[in-house]
């Protein structure tokens, strides 16, 4: 028989422990989700990401050897964006019905988005990089890397922040919404997907397919507004 | 099943090209979103006309294969967030207003998004959510 680190290094090595990982540690904190009834604040990724980072840093796994196997999962993230066309196309006569409300709440979205966090940021202190790296924080991670590496900013601090609005808008974004009465489900969906792109995105499918579809647009639409009014800001301020 | 799993890989990689060509401002993916809606408004108007469409007018097998990546959309995203560990030192600087910022910023901007599209968009009763659940969610 071999010990148990013989058969340790022979698993780690391979793609398939880590790949398994990922689905076990997700399937969990779904469970846990829908335990809650959908309860934003079970967040199924916050729990994953929670669990999965406790586990490699207690064996001492480091992120490449996880990313190895998990870059399975990731990869799908492509494929299933394009699939955002079907619940849009599905909805679609309803979106062309609000195009005016979208557009307006797209680009106010979208400017508070940047212009808020900033803000904040700057009038707590913040250094410079920081505040650049902050700036499109409710865009989906690869654009929003994008558009930092431009001014200069870090990419990898963005990617953190990205994720963390996600997770947090995609929390307490229901809890806004519920406070302010809004019942509307293009609206609801729309704001989530403004403000917290995929991960919104992700809890507006899980709810209803219409706050699903305009949340999805909202995702697209707020990358490709940030990536156009960002810079054309950064040149009026800078 | 196969040649719409194809279709949708497709999308991405013409998705893909025509950014890297244009150098347009956005993800790949995104533009294969434009492609696969094209598609869709295309095929239903000039498609054969035997095969199978769903209500909306999308390929029953096309919806399947839709509807099982989106369905799991939530899982796709651990392995980015779990990247948050490799970068914590950067976050150690300046958590404080980044965290404010990100916690401020993202709930006004939630707030101000619904805000204006209730206010612009006329009132639509079926399509809300419903009061007599006992804990409105999403």
């Amino acid at each position: 028989m071999n010990d148990i680190q013989e058969i340790w290094v022979y698993l780690s090595a391979s793609p398939l422990l880590h790949l398994t990982l990922t689905l076990i540690a997700f399937q969990a904190g779904n469970f846990i989700y829908r335990k809650s009834g959908l309860n934003p604040i079970c967040n199924p990724v916050m729990l994953a990401v929670i669990a999965i980072v406790a586990i490699l840093v207690a064996t001492g796994t480091s992120y490449d050897s996880y990313i190895d196997g998990a870059q399975f999962v990731h990869f799908l993230l492509g494929p299933a964006t394009v699939a955002l066309a079907i619940p849009l196309y599905r909805q679609f006569d309803k979106v062309r019905k609000s195009a005016l409300a979208i557009i307006v709440s797209l680009i106010c979205g979208s400017l508070t988005a940047a212009g808020s966090a900033v803000s904040i940021a700057w009038l707590l202190g913040a250094g410079k990089l920081s505040i650049i790296s902050i700036a499109p924080k409710s865009v989906t991670a690869p654009i929003a890397m994008g558009i930092v590496e431009q001014f200069g900013g870090l990419p990898s601090l963005t990617a953190v922040l990205v994720i963390l609005t996600g997770v947090l808008g995609a929390m307490l974004g229901p809890f806004v919404l519920n406070l302010m009465g809004i019942k509307d489900w293009q609206a609801r969906g729309f704001a989530l997907g403004t403000a917290s792109h995929g991960i919104g995105t992700a809890r507006a499918l899980q709810v209803n397919e219409v706050a699903g579809a305009f949340s999805g647009l909202a995702m697209g639409l707020n990358a490709l507004a940030t990536a156009i009014l960002l810079p054309i800001l950064w040149k009026l301020f800078f | 099943m196969l040649n719409y799993i194809t279709l949708i890989f497709s999308c991405q990689l013409a998705g893909e090209l025509i950014v890297q060509f244009f150098g347009l401002p956005l993800p790949g993916p995104v533009v294969g979103v434009v492609l696969l809606f094209a598609f869709l408004v295309l095929n239903r108007r000039f498609g054969k006309a035997s095969q199978k469409l769903d209500a909306s007018g999308i390929p029953v097998e096309l919806a399947k294969v839709g509807d099982a990546l989106l369905s799991n959309l939530s899982l796709l995203f651990v392995p980015a967030g779990v990247g948050i560990m490799v970068h914590f030192s950067l976050l150690k600087n300046d958590w404080l207003p980044l965290s404010a910022a990100i916690l401020g910023s993202t709930l006004l901007t939630v707030a101000v998004t619904a805000g204006l599209m209730v206010l612009l968009s006329k009132p639509n009763k079926s399509e809300v959510l419903s009061s007599g659940k006992e804990k409105p969610d999403e």
